[in-house]
């Protein structure tokens, strides 16, 4: 069970937004990289978030670039899950790669601030601020499977290969 | 009942029966990466504990992003990267040589081939009828040590082209169109698949620059067949024994069909700060601009300084704006010298830099001010993007590109031709 607070932020946060080109430079040096995470969207989330809390967002979270630092930077930020209404492909799959759990499911009525609890096992996500009960779209298998191993790699370290 | 372009590339590289909405492990052709997500993919292959690649002569990693080097830093991720192709024996693509996507045009891609670039315009290669992708640096790393990967098979969108272009109106704007029209997350998860008469006509430059923007609508691929014409640029690059004829069955099914007929458009701009946020150029026309770049990924080949050059042939920059023109590759240079275009470009006191992603992406090579506005032919004009997250991006075609810089403000590339 995953227990935080929620930091709400629009439709479409692009890739720069979550880490712009301009931060390239730091990106051998993730701790320095990650002081940024988010600046164009909210100049003070990095001060403001602490671990176990939640990024809940619109449509199309993390269009843009490949960059794997996005979701890199979010996690080392202590995020324990992205809650959207929807998520650009590469962002979703480089999150889970780095075992981010990323919810698709309505979060209109989830706003900024509020206390939720998320069960990722029962797939369901409550906020305790209001008392809404929500749950998310199931996740491909495959997946399923890489973010219950903590990631890729150990998912690979674990299985020698790509198993369906 | 037949298959899409989707359909029929990853059945063959799964050696399944692959429909959309099925997840199937194919073998993979190609694998890149380029500066900026690289050393992550260093690393990461590290930490997996693997030595080998599966396949190191099809292992390119690409110095583009930021060449040459503009700090230390990032001179530190490229020694990583050197250090890497030495060790593992893939390819070094060097300072100088030119944009990831372009280069793979030039001298790798093929039709039928699964194409893995951790750069999200990987998908640029569609042109050639490749199932050319993005995906991040963890991805890659497995990828180029497995010669494999997973995919899910994506549901198909038919865009069906027709009608000629009228003059000042080129593929940018039939991109922008599209996108502005379906909109940023319209075809997320999905292959765009196009066709139609003036497809059939479409030089490679122009099928380049649609393929290059179909993940600005959130698509997984953007497919073009592999037909006479694909033969005729693998064989003006050398390549004519890579070509093989890729095309969709007829009977293939599609989740939707959508028809344009660019006989009807006008020259179009993504206005600030999202790509779907399209407008005809008159709509914004008279809006200043500090900064006009030419280049990258999407609007960097000849075709595109042929277009360029001839605008600007004979007449001067707005002295109020800047111009910026990055040949996509050396070869694209040589050949835009050798046909006269940078004399020109020069003449009309441009700024020629070295072949690589200039200023796309923020990095150095006229990094935008507070308050500050660009004209760009590349595929993004997110906040922040080209520097400041104050700096408003406007995207068009190099014609539209061309005009705007002879005036200062965003101009209808009708009005000079």
């Amino acid at each position: 069970m995953l227990k935080g607070r929620v930091f709400k932020f629009g439709d479409g946060i692009s890739t720069d937004h979550i880490i712009p080109g301009r931060f390239a430079h730091l990106r051998s040096n993730l701790p320095e990289l990650a002081k940024h995470v988010l600046e164009d969207a909210d100049p003070a989330f990095a001060a403001k978030v602490k671990p176990g809390d939640f990024i809940a967002t619109g449509s199309n979270f993390g269009l843009g670039s490949s960059r794997e630092h996005a979701p890199l930077i979010i996690k080392m930020a202590g995020v324990s899950a992205i809650l959207a209404k929807s998520v650009a492909r590469i962002f979703f799959r480089n999150a889970i790669n780095l075992g981010l759990p990323v919810l698709i499911c309505d979060t209109d009525r989830i706003k900024d601030g509020d206390e939720l609890e998320v069960d990722l096992a029962a797939g369901t996500v409550k906020d305790i601020t209001n008392g809404n009960q929500f749950t998310f779209a199931k996740i491909p298998e495959v997946m399923l499977h890489i973010l219950d191993d903590g990631g890729l790699i150990p998912y690979i370290k674990k299985r020698g290969g790509f198993r369906l | 009942m037949g298959k899409t372009l989707a359909e029929k590339i990853l059945s063959q590289k799964s050696g399944s029966e692959a429909k959309s909405g099925s997840i199937v492990i194919a073998k993979v052709d190609l694998v890149f990466v380029q500066d900026t997500t690289g050393p992550l993919m260093v690393r990461q292959f590290q930490a997996s504990g693997f030595e080998h690649l599966a396949n190191p002569q099809k292992t390119i990693l690409f110095i583009d992003h930021a060449a040459p080097s503009p700090n230390y830093e990032l001179s530190g991720d490229h020694v990583l990267l050197r250090n890497f192709a030495q060790q593992t024996g893939s390819i070094i693509s060097d300072v100088g040589e030119g944009v990831c996507h372009q280069i793979v045009a030039e001298s790798w891609a093929k039709p039928g081939d699964v194409i893995i670039g951790a750069d999200s315009h990987t998908v640029t290669a569609g042109a050639l009828g490749a199932f050319a992708t993005g995906m991040g640096s963890t991805d890659v790393a497995i990828a180029l040590a497995l010669g494999e990967t997973w995919l899910r098979v994506p549901e198909s969108i038919k865009i069906v082209v027709s009608g000629n272009f009228p003059d000042g109106v080129y593929a940018k704007d039939l991109i922008l169109h599209l996108i502005g029209q379906i909109g940023a997350d319209g075809a997320t998860y999905k292959a765009l698949e196009f066709g139609g008469d003036t497809v059939d006509s479409m030089s490679m430059p122009q099928r380049l620059t649609i393929a290059n923007m179909v993940v600005e609508a959130g698509a997984k691929a953007g497919l073009f067949a592999a037909d006479k014409t694909t033969q005729d640029y693998l064989a003006s690059q050398g390549r004519g024994n890579h070509y093989q004829s890729i095309f969709p069955d007829a009977d293939a099914s599609y989740e939707q069909t959508i028809k344009i007929n660019v006989a009807n458009l006008e020259p179009v701009v993504a206005k600030p700060h999202t790509v779907d946020n399209t407008a005809p150029v008159r709509e914004v026309k008279g809006t200043k601009i500090q900064q006009v770049v030419i280049g990258t990924c999407t609007n960097g080949n000849l075709e595109d300084l042929a277009v360029t050059a001839n605008i600007l042939k004979g007449k001067k920059r707005h002295p109020e704006t800047r111009l910026i023109v990055a040949p996509a590759s050396r070869q694209t240079m040589l050949n835009a010298i050798q046909a006269g275009y940078i004399q020109t470009l020069i003449e009309a006191e441009a700024v020629i830099l070295p072949p690589g992603c200039g200023p796309c992406l923020g990095l150095h090579q006229g990094v935008l001010a507070d308050g500050e506005s660009c004209l760009s032919t590349s595929n993004r004009n997110f906040k922040g993007r080209m520097g400041s997250a104050k700096a408003f991006i406007y995207l068009g075609s190099p014609a539209t590109a061309a005009a705007t810089a002879l005036t200062g403000e965003i101009t209808d590339p009708r009005e000079v031709i």
